[in-house]
């Protein structure tokens, strides 16, 4: 089994609270559905927009990161699957792709080379 | 754990009304982004880590946190209420006064002010009750636009100036003023009309349960007040109460509109009629008779009885007539004919309708045929009533008056058919 990291990237939020109910609801539900089969390894995180980058040999920090409201990172999970391609399976009922985002799948860089090493 | 139903619409009035309270009432827009991005955190986080242990004080204090921040960044920009400022400006009050102002009964005083302020009498009855769903329960523009029928464009404007006018007094309503009694009325008449928009609409659900539930929610927030309670809010709340108790019959399995005669009255909600039937006792005091303590009798009469047959008609005419005295308007007259129909038959309730005054102002209520036409079924004049259905069906607001209507139309050509064959075979 290995890691990945779902990064979940620029979607809208809803428009009216009680719409902001009913979606936090189906992204529980989701999750919950994921941990439930045993696939969930951490709930992970929000991102809070906005924060500082830090770059170049003389270390500069500038507020950011800039980036387009649809490449901002809002938040991530980790997940436990066979392989990428079960990954993007479980990928498929999030909610987050009824408002434009998409969900960046990583695999967690672990190299397994078996006990001798 | 699930989220309560209605959480996030609930909260968000309690804390922007909260908010508007600290800020000042000119600071109205900075209230409501600072509750809308408190929700927007909530969701963030709650979607990945699932709902803390108590939803509310977390948004409570999310909110409350912002609020200092911007108290101490902006205190010279925030004008607040000048009994709150002095506390507002100096750091050793300024906590205790913000903790103050996110506890259990200042919320509550909050809201009420805030619900006093959107009746504000430079807007019309539709405004007041478009920005009370707005800001106190938490629905957008197009929510509202939904419930009323009505245009995006049209009650985003509405809403717009509504705000404005809003955000132009210098505070929140003050409950101790002196204008208290005007604008309690004002903010009953709203609550009323907010109730029967849910209860017989004219939105595409024709029946929303959760319009209802919303005034019946403010309603007991103002009667929660023993200072500010009078016979008149006990009388509107018995009646929200006792007609409530109906809601569940009011729709069929199949979301049918069901006629009060029709309706299965042992799934009547038991325990509102019981606590509707308190408020009715309750409102009984002091020298005001008003429309909704007259309305609650009524309906009382209905909840009281347990059939149709069993219904005492006599006394509902001589409430209709009470009525018709304080408060005439050609659908109470409608209504008051078709009791007189049930108690003296349908040629006398038919000779009342002829004789309303102000006839042509129910030319597009699809009611006022559908009465005629359920009169003439009676009398057994099927063509007649036929004709009458399809007239009120032409009228129809919404797929489920057309459903009944259509049902009523085929009642009519089953009863004329059968009627054809027993002359034939007399």
């Amino acid at each position: 089994m290995t890691e990945f990291v779902y990064l979940y990237r620029g979607y809208e939020l809803p428009a009216s609270p009680g719409e902001m109910q009913k979606k936090t609801a189906k992204w529980m539900a989701w999750l919950k559905d994921l941990s439930d089969k045993g696939h969930l390894k951490s709930l992970g995180e929000p991102l809070q927009p906005g924060g500082k980058v830090v770059k170049g040999t003389k270390k500069q920090v500038i507020d950011g990161p800039y980036a387009e409201a649809k490449d901002v990172v809002g938040g991530y999970s980790i997940i436990v699957a066979r392989d990428i391609e079960q990954a993007v399976e479980f990928s498929l009922e999030c909610p987050i792709f009824e408002d434009g985002g998409s969900v960046e799948i990583r695999p967690i860089g672990q190299i397994e080379l078996g006990d001798g090493y | 754990m699930d989220i309560e139903e209605h959480f996030f619409r609930h909260e968000f009035g309690r804390i922007v009304a909260t908010l508007t309270q600290l800020f000042g009432v000119g600071n109205f827009a900075l209230a409501e982004d600072v509750t809308q991005d408190a929700f927007c955190r909530a969701m963030e986080t709650w979607k990945l880590r699932g709902l803390p242990k108590n939803p509310s004080a977390w948004l409570m204090a999310t909110a409350r946190n912002r609020a200092l921040d911007i108290l101490r960044r902006e205190h010279t920009a925030i004008v607040s209420e000048p009994e709150l400022t002095r506390f507002l400006e100096s750091e050793w009050t300024l906590v205790p006064t913000v903790e103050e102002a996110f506890s259990a009964h200042a919320v509550k005083d909050s809201q009420l002010r805030m619900m006093f302020s959107c009746c504000h009498p430079r807007l019309s009855e539709d405004a007041q009750i478009a920005l009370i769903l707005h800001i106190l329960c938490g629905f957008n523009v197009k929510e509202i636009a939904q419930a009323f029928v009505s245009s995006h464009a049209a009650i985003e404007k509405r809403i717009t100036r509504a705000k404005k006018i809003l955000a132009g007094s210098t505070k929140l309503f003050n409950l101790a003023d002196a204008d208290f009694p005007s604008r309690l009325s004002s903010v009953l008449q709203a609550l009323y009309l907010l109730f029967n928009e849910g209860y017989h609409g004219s939105s595409p659900d024709a029946v929303r349960i959760d319009l209802c539930q919303e005034a019946m929610l403010l309603m007991n927030l103002l009667i929660g007040q023993p200072a500010l309670v009078t016979p008149k809010s006990y009388a509107l709340a018995a009646l929200m109460y006792l007609n409530a108790a109906r809601l569940p019959t009011r729709l069929d399995g199949s979301d049918n509109l069901v006629s009060l005669f029709e309706q299965d009255r042992s799934l009547w909600d038991h325990n509102l009629i019981a606590e509707g039937q308190a408020l009715l006792n309750l409102s009984a005091s002091g020298t005001e008779l008003t429309k909704y303590h007259i309305e609650a009798a009524i309906a009382s009469m209905h909840t009281d009885a347990t059939s149709n047959e069993d219904t005492d008609w006599k006394q509902i005419v001589s409430l209709y007539d009470m009525l018709m005295a304080i408060h005439p308007s050609p659908v109470i007259a409608l209504n008051r004919a078709i009791a007189i129909a049930q108690l003296d038959g349908p040629e006398r309730g038919l000779q009342e309708i002829r004789v309303i005054h102000d006839l042509y102002r129910l030319s597009s209520y699809p009611f006022y045929p559908a009465t005629l036409g359920e009169l003439e079924l009676r009398r057994g004049n099927y063509p007649v009533a036929k004709a009458n259905f399809s007239t009120a069906l032409s009228l129809a607001r919404n797929p489920m008056e057309r459903n009944f209507l259509q049902r009523r139309i085929d009642t009519c050509k089953k009863a004329n058919v059968l009627n054809v064959i027993n002359n034939y075979s007399e």
